[in-house]
């Protein structure tokens, strides 16, 4: 599905990703991990066509294609999804209005015609149940004035309106409680239909004991330093990253 | 060739003619007024960029050209029909250069409800009336565009609610400068009276006909009896070459309540003062405004909320989206004077800057002489949030579409405070075309 080859990418000056190689499967979870400044936002915003990185080399392909070629708005199109750290306010959009443009921006992108508004809602009340999101929520101006909780739950709830191919979990966890923390998982877990596949990128292992992935790697200046199973998130909560610091380190 | 006629002359000379043609109603003093407001005229002349009011707003273009200073006004149904607002409903009045068209026009609401006249028929109907209230409020002694605005008083309309009465239909002003064949520059004068208890909705459009330049210069002065309550909206949408000055006056008593609205979709070069001044206590007041200039226009708001009073509200909010190389402006002054203790007023001017090529000057201008009030005031000018158009994006609504989709949320702010139905859906949809295409 993403075939991630030698990608590098840097900031004005500053090079962030040094060749990150990942080969992600349809079904398959992976986590990012890695200690801070690591490059695991890069990667994640790299995928999802954000301007402020040039790349700088290496290639992306998604389902066959150059993704790298493709606009931000043309990659949300061909399935991928990105749930932002920190979503966006937008005064004066309501989610509503704006999933309803967004879903037909990606449905006339497919060459499929526009959803009647008779089976938007009916979309929109299903993906609702899966995030205990309210009504009102949505038909205020999107994210705006929202908790921490109900901008994530909103990022997952767009995410399950949207149907991607590919999630990529942008540190979705940070700043909620374990309340929230669970919900947001259980509709990421609701949406695994073992077609697809997620990137979770993470800094917390608490996560990983809700959305159970099948791969996890670990990202230390700009490059995957050691990949494996879901054991080693359990391995990285017990000793933290300094050993593997240490290995990397070494290598230099 | 032809020496270019100096337009303050031809206006003196041609106020002088009308002044002979005016038998018996020189010596009203209605007409003594006109001629003092002539004399100021004469003494300010037309301000330069050295006057501290007009610094961002040169008028040069304006009084160099030629103008038709009385044009004529015929035209049939059809000529409008693409001027038209869709369902709209209620009194709608047709001013073309400045003349009333009866054969145009639709009063639905009864007269014991609300008088609507024109200036000149209001003048003759109710004399002590238009006395008391005419050029009382906005000052000509220091605006030569007022004082030849006073001087000049004749088209436009006179609204006048009773005590009490709450007028259901909003009244919308449809002012139609034609000119399709020659220069045009018209003068229009309204005089609103909302008596106490009273209720109004009423509208201004301003609208052009035709390649040729026009010239508007337009006041309205608004008294609002104890508890009256007022909603008034000026909608313009005129052509590269029209310019337009217009003061719009209001004048409150005790626990008035006022929201103007001025939206300015388009206009070669505009200058619109919104002065409000609160002549009681407990008076609220809403001011909102929305400019989005492209091409080469300008457009100029200046602002003034004279708290006179104790006890007052107000809260002001413009915002504008600057296309091209366009320019412009905005001044907020907020006086609190000395017994207006218990003052709250609150001031926000917001821009978006859609081209690298616009400019915007912003000057707010607090003058607080209280000590217990709550006063404050914020601008800010930027890019599009591109953070916000990347969220967008992200989630596949392309980058045209998605700036459109911002712009419009931006506006919206402005536009959801129109209760005419009709006008705010025209304005949307304009809107929406104006941000979508340029």
């Amino acid at each position: 599905m993403l075939k991630i080859e030698n990608l590098q990418a840097s900031i004005g000056e500053k090079q962030i990703l040094k060749g990150i190689n990942l080969e992600v499967k349809p079904g398959e979870v992976h986590a990012i991990m890695g200690p801070n400044g690591s490059g695991k936002s890069t990667l994640a915003s790299v995928l999802a066509g954000r301007e402020d990185y040039d790349v700088t080399g290496g290639s992306v392909l998604f389902e066959g294609k150059d993704l790298l070629e493709l606009a931000p708005e043309e990659r949300a199109a061909e399935g991928i999804f990105l749930a932002f750290q920190y979503p966006v306010e937008i005064p004066g959009v309501s989610t509503t209005n704006f999933l309803k443009t967004a879903l037909n921006e990606i449905r006339k992108y497919q060459g499929q015609e526009p959803l009647d508004a008779v089976s938007f809602l009916k979309r929109m009340k299903e993906k609702m149940k899966l995030v205990n999101i309210d009504q009102s929520l949505l038909s205020r101006s999107l994210n705006e004035g929202f908790s921490g909780g109900e901008k994530k739950r909103n990022e997952v709830f767009q995410m399950a309106m949207l149907e991607p191919k590919l999630g990529i979990l942008d540190e979705t966890d940070s700043g909620l409680d374990i309340d929230a923390l669970r919900i947001v998982a259980e509709g990421v877990n609701t949406l695994r239909d073992g077609e697809r596949s997620f990137i979770v990128v993470t800094h917390y292992q608490r996560l990983l004991d809700y959305i159970v992935p099948d791969f996890v790697h670990v990202l230390y200046k700009g490059r995957i330093v050691k990949s494996g199973t879901k054991e080693l998130a359990l391995e990285l909560e017990e000793k933290g990253y300094d050993w593997i610091k240490a290995e990397v380190d070494a290598l230099v | 060739m032809t020496t270019p006629i100096d337009f303050k002359a031809q206006l003196i000379a041609e106020f002088q003619l009308n002044e002979t043609r005016l038998n018996g109603e020189s010596r009203s003093s209605l007409h003594q007024r006109r001629r003092l407001a002539l004399s100021r005229f004469e003494q300010l002349g037309f301000p330069t960029i050295r006057h501290e009011e007009w610094k961002y707003s040169n008028v040069k273009n304006l009084v160099s050209q030629e103008f038709n200073i009385t044009p004529s006004a015929e035209i049939s149904h059809d000529h409008l029909t693409s001027l038209e607002i869709p369902n709209l409903a209620g009194n709608i009045l047709y001013f073309i250069n400045g003349q009333y068209q009866p054969q145009l026009s639709t009063i639905v609401s009864p007269a014991d409800e609300v008088e609507i006249l024109t200036f000149a028929e209001g003048y003759k109907k109710y004399p002590a009336l238009v006395e008391e209230h005419f050029a009382k409020y906005a000052d000509d002694s220091n605006d030569a565009f007022t004082a030849l605005n006073t001087a000049f008083a004749q088209y436009g309309a006179f609204i006048h609610v009773t005590k009490g009465k709450v007028v259901e239909a909003p009244i919308i002003l449809r002012f139609i400068s034609d000119a399709r064949t020659e220069n045009v520059a018209v003068q229009l004068r309204n005089l609103i009276i909302v008596e106490e208890r009273a209720s109004l909705k009423v509208a201004e459009s301003f609208r052009t006909l035709g390649e040729f330049a026009s010239f508007t210069n337009t006041v309205t002065e608004a008294f609002l009896g104890k508890e009256a309550n007022y909603d008034h909206y000026k909608v313009q949408d005129e052509s590269e070459k029209a310019f337009h000055i217009g003061t719009t006056q209001v004048h409150h008593n005790d626990k008035a309540l006022s929201y103007d609205t001025t939206v300015t979709l388009n206009g070669g070069w505009v200058r619109n003062n919104l002065n409000l001044v609160m002549g009681g206590e407990y008076v609220e007041a809403h001011l909102t405004g929305l400019y989005l200039p492209n091409g080469k226009q300008h457009i100029d708001n200046h602002t003034l909320v004279d708290h006179a009073m104790p006890n007052s509200y107000s809260n002001e909010l413009y915002k504008g989206i600057m296309f091209d190389k366009s320019t412009g402006v905005f001044n907020g002054k907020i006086f609190v004077r000395e017994d207006a203790q218990k003052t709250n007023a609150y001031q926000s001017c917001k821009n978006v800057l859609a081209s690298p090529d616009a400019t915007m000057n912003t000057k707010p201008q607090l003058e607080i002489y209280a000590d217990d009030v709550k006063c404050s005031h914020g601008t800010t000018t930027g890019q599009m949030d591109e953070e916000a158009l990347f969220y967008l994006q992200s989630r596949g609504i392309p980058k045209d579409k998605g700036r459109a989709l911002l712009m419009l949320a931006f506006a919206e702010d402005v536009v959801e405070k129109i209760k005419i139905p009709a006008i705010r859906e025209y304005l949307e949809s304009a809107i929406a075309k104006k941000v979508g295409e340029v």
